[in-house]
């Protein structure tokens, strides 16, 4: 089965403040808030770390959930993102590019 | 002495947020009806603008369509387009055209377009929001359609000032943010006051028992004001721009909710 690699969109923008992770698309100025988990996943998606690891270092640790149950959630989320254009996903590692999303505070 | 063929250009500055643009047209009667629609923003015809839009005037029935606004930018171009009307913007030489029937509702979309884009980049932007000066300050209530926008402008007691009851205008200068009137209103369609004070709060508003006023978080604050910005561009530094300033806006002015009840009294709660 092939691993799936997730990277945050640079054409995006970004900021986290409160723990909150707001984010506006770059394409259409559309606003997002992403959830705890979703959030989790954005700030750990750089391309080179495959999903189910960040499932089971990052999601499982956080919450009391099933890794393969966590996996199949996250990969729908993701999938989610990225139809928004919040996310890139390839069976491939992505490469980085430089990202115009600002810090967090 | 000229010809017969010759047609004279007309032109008309509007003046909003203190930023002068200046329309071109050769229709007389096109003219008197911007003096009456801008009546109290329209500036003088000798002061310098740097924004400046040929007006085409096409046929009614020539274009209409449900068309919803697009902006987009090209090689240094704007293009900004709806149903009813078309044109273009070429920022680096403050020149532009719009081509439309003979009506304020398009000049009136084109004029916040511009704004938007021209304010965006110095840290400003539109709301969807009232506003209003009292004892030299300014008050911003935001909210979506049927919050209270309009309500609460009716309220006003004499010795307030009012803005918009739809859309307001925050330009930042220095350290701090400034309210000025606009021209766009909502369903009290009357025109703001072409006047302007800092913003000491920007207040969220929602409708309920009483008239009280809530702290709320700062990540609440942005996400509202966030999703509250009037911004049409399909333009990626122009959003990340905007986006930033919403967190800069946030860092700096005081955001309350204020709940109300259609009631007088709750200016008492204001300035």
């Amino acid at each position: 089965m092939s691993r799936l690699y997730v990277a945050r969109n640079p054409r995006v923008a970004a900021r986290s403040l409160d723990g909150e992770m707001m984010i506006m698309s770059g394409r259409d100025s559309t606003l997002f808030t992403l959830n705890k988990t979703a959030t989790i996943l954005w700030q750990a998606a750089d391309g080179a770390t495959p999903l189910d690891e960040i499932v089971s270092e990052k999601i499982c640790r956080e919450f009391e959930v099933q890794p393969g149950e966590a996996l199949h959630d996250a990969e729908t989320l993701a999938r989610e993102l990225a139809d928004h254009g919040i996310l890139q996903i390839s069976e491939q590692p992505i490469s980085p590019t430089t990202s115009m999303a600002g810090g967090s505070r | 002495m000229p010809s017969t063929t010759e047609v004279e250009r007309l032109n008309l500055v509007i003046e909003i947020g203190g930023m002068p643009v200046r329309l071109h047209t050769s229709d007389a009667a096109f003219i008197a009806m911007l003096q009456e629609r801008y009546s109290g923003y329209v500036g003088s015809s000798s002061r310098d603008s740097a924004v400046e839009f040929d007006v085409e005037l096409i046929p009614p029935g020539t274009r209409p369509s449900d068309a919803d606004v697009r902006v987009t930018t090209r090689q240094g171009r704007w293009k900004i387009e709806r149903g009813d009307f078309q044109a273009e913007w070429e920022p680096a030489r403050g020149r532009g055209w719009i081509r439309q029937v003979a009506n304020p509702y398009s000049i009136d979309a084109l004029l916040r377009i511009v704004h938007t884009l021209v304010l965006a980049k110095d840290g400003g932007f539109l709301l969807h929001s009232a506003s209003a000066i009292r004892n030299g300050k300014a008050f911003l209530f935001a909210g979506v359609s049927e919050a209270g926008k309009t309500t609460i402008s009716r309220l006003a007691p004499p010795d307030v000032t009012l803005l918009t009851d739809e859309i307001s205008y925050v330009r930042k200068q220095g350290e701090a943010y400034v309210a000025f009137g606009t021209p766009f209103t909502g369903e009290l369609a009357k025109l703001g006051e072409n006047v302007s004070a800092p913003i000491d709060t920007l207040y969220l508003l929602s409708k309920g028992p009483e008239n009280r006023i809530d702290s709320v978080s700062q990540a609440e604050a942005t996400r509202s004001l966030l999703a509250n910005l009037l911004f049409f561009a399909e333009d990626e530094e122009l959003v990340q721009a905007i986006f930033h300033s919403a967190f800069e806006f946030v860092s700096r002015v005081p955001v309350a909710r204020l709940t109300f009840v259609p009631d007088i009294r709750v200016w008492e709660l204001i300035g």
